[in-house]
């Protein structure tokens, strides 16, 4: 960095200068970098290398060595063993229907937040916000109690009602402050022109909304499908367990082989590495939008 | 604005019209059944003794008095502040460095597709549901047959094989690891799109005055995202004092208590041990952590947005 700048050098071309000072360490920089992601990665592909062995394989080879072959009988063993199908099903009705109802709750209570500016706006946004902070094991009791009382008990219902409320509290806190920068112009002019505060809604606010609408959806999914406590205590019988719920019991019963344990993790995995790849941009976008809100 | 008002309320007044309010019901009321009426039976239960079943038996503030005796509650807390430490300092830390490293070196000069699939490959725990990152972590760090103990062999340094997560010597720092390695991702990302909003110049300009990659990093760049640091530390701070699923699925708080924390205690008083009553102190002495970090960060965000 010492090194004298020729005046000439540095005022006619100030990017290419600053980028051949920078040349000897962006590489070693780029190669540090790299070595950290792959460390990042490396547990993904070691499980997804061990849940194609063989049990033979395994326990001659260890788990750092290359598969023999592809050997699918751990993996299909898993998936009927606990009926992998049925709890896919589970996770994605849970969490689809945690994301549409959540952000149609968000979006009611936005509305009459950041719109409608309704009186004590900042004392129902901190309950909002308040909320949303409330750790489950607050309410994971008293929920599991009330539920069996309404007969509620291992539903899927009892899961997506709560979830859809929990999910609703960020949502209603992200949505209002986006809404109270909404144009006030475009909704006076919808009103001037007939149309009730239920229409413009539906046919203003939501539209123009649609991207941080579509963020939620991403985010309420993901975040429902991820849940552990809840779904936990509240979701006891098989056939309403969730991918995260069934994974974990049978984890912390210890019952699983290395082979077998590799092919749960990596049928936990995918799921997660499909939405990913699929939601990657809105991902990133919505990180960033909740972090500045 | 006075004159864009008076035609609204002519249209207003011309028709029936439902307040804004109203909009609110729907949400009011759930969140009153799910959220308000349960926290508020928590809290009252934390005043009793209960089983769970039969009527509860009022106890004041016995709960209260018994969990400030009680070892296992405070050890699970000073476990809760080694949960911060790798839930939010380490990755606020270590997400800061490595979002300007790969903002400054490898987005500018080397091109920024290299750099989001870096950014991915760091944030891809953070997608992962904590059950299953916990049985990648447990097979990893099994005593027997777990890959780093096999790769320690591998590389001739056996002498270091542990049983990670069953020696109460090791166990907490081996699940502070994994949470770092799950955490890492999200303060990345935040601190990348901070980076992305600021202002180029500067960086620039103190580049041109020949300050050093440090200096730039420590006076130039820290300040322009420092309103994603304090997001980031908040939020990741109320995180690590939840933190359930990994304890569950790793450790289950063991060995002899090593790994617990203040929300698995609860789980067990809860559904293991049926003291629902000490269980739901627990849990409301959790809240009230929780909800006064929340409420002095809401202060500090509105006095920094005041100014």
């Amino acid at each position: 960095m010492n090194a004298p700048r020729g005046p000439g050098n540095a005022l006619r071309r100030p990017g290419n200068a600053l980028s051949r000072h920078h040349a000897p360490a962006r590489y070693p920089v780029l190669a540090a970098l790299i070595v950290a992601a792959a460390l990042m990665v490396l547990p993904f592909l070691v499980v997804a290398l061990n849940a194609v062995k063989s049990p033979a394989d395994y326990s001659a080879n260890g788990p750092l060595s290359l598969p023999e072959g592809i050997h699918l009988d751990g993996l299909r063993d898993f998936w009927q063993r606990v009926d992998f199908g049925r709890k896919l099903f589970n996770s994605a009705l849970i969490s689809g229907s945690v994301a549409v109802l959540a952000a149609l709750l968000s979006v009611l209570n936005a509305y009459a937040i950041g719109i409608g500016r309704v009186r004590g706006r900042p004392w129902v946004l901190a309950f909002f916000v308040l909320a949303n902070m409330l750790p489950q094991e607050a309410l994971v009791y008293p929920v599991y109690y009330l539920s069996k009382q309404v007969g509620l008990y291992d539903t899927r219902l009892s899961v997506i009602i709560v979830f859809t409320v929990i999910q609703s509290a960020f949502g209603t806190y992200l949505l209002s402050s986006v809404l109270g920068a909404f144009p006030k112009e475009v909704i006076e002019a919808a009103r001037i022109d007939g149309a009730t505060k239920w229409q413009v809604l539906w046919r203003v606010v939501v539209p123009v909304s649609r991207p941080t609408i579509g963020v939620l959806l991403v985010f309420f999914f993901i975040w429902t499908w991820n849940e552990f406590l809840l779904p936990l205590v509240m979701l006891i019988s098989n056939d309403n367990q969730t991918v995260s719920v069934a994974l974990g019991v049978l984890q912390g019963q210890r019952l699983m082989d290395a082979t077998m344990t590799n092919a749960a993790a990596l049928l936990g995995v995918l799921p997660a590495f499909c939405f990913f790849l699929i939601f990657q941009r809105t991902l990133t976008r919505g990180i960033a939008m909740g972090a500045v809100k | 604005m006075s004159s864009m008002s008076s035609p609204s309320h002519g249209v207003r007044r011309g028709r029936r019209e439902y307040p804004y309010a109203l909009f609110l019901l729907p949400g009011a009321l759930a969140f009153l059944a799910v959220i308000v009426v349960p926290f508020l039976m928590n809290t009252g239960i934390s005043l009793t003794h209960w089983q769970g079943v039969g009527s509860p038996e009022w106890a004041g503030l016995d709960n209260y008095r018994d969990l400030l005796d009680d070892s296992a509650f405070w050890e699970s807390f000073r476990h809760s502040l080694a949960m911060v430490v790798a839930m939010a300092v380490l990755p606020t830390a270590l997400g800061l460095v490595l979002a300007a490293a790969l903002f400054d070196y490898i987005a500018k000069h080397i091109g920024t597709r290299t750099a989001s699939v870096l950014r991915a490959c760091f944030y891809l725990p953070q997608v992962l549901p904590i059950a299953v990152a916990g049985i990648v972590w447990s097979w990893i760090l099994a005593p027997e047959n777990g890959a780093l103990n096999e790769a320690l062999d591998a590389a001739g340094l056996g002498s270091l094989r542990q049983d990670w997560l069953g020696d109460p010597d090791f166990a907490l720092y081996s699940v502070m690891a994994v949470m770092v390695w799950v955490q890492l991702g999200f303060p990345l990302v935040v601190f990348m799109a901070g980076l992305q909003r600021a202002d180029p110049s500067l960086h620039e300009a103190a580049e041109l005055d020949g300050a050093s990659w440090w200096r730039r990093f420590w006076h130039v760049t820290l300040p322009q995202i420092r309103p994603e640091i304090y997001v980031v530390l908040l939020w990741c701070t109320i995180a690590a004092l939840k933190v359930f699923g990994a304890v569950y699925v790793l450790t289950k708080g063991g060995p002899g208590g090593a790994t617990n924390v203040p929300s698995y205690f609860s789980f067990q008083s809860f559904f293991e041990k049926t003291q629902v009553g000490y269980g739901s102190a627990v849990s409301t002495a959790l809240t009230v952590i929780i909800l006064a970090l929340a409420l002095v960060a809401l202060r500090l965000q509105t006095r920094a947005e005041d100014q």
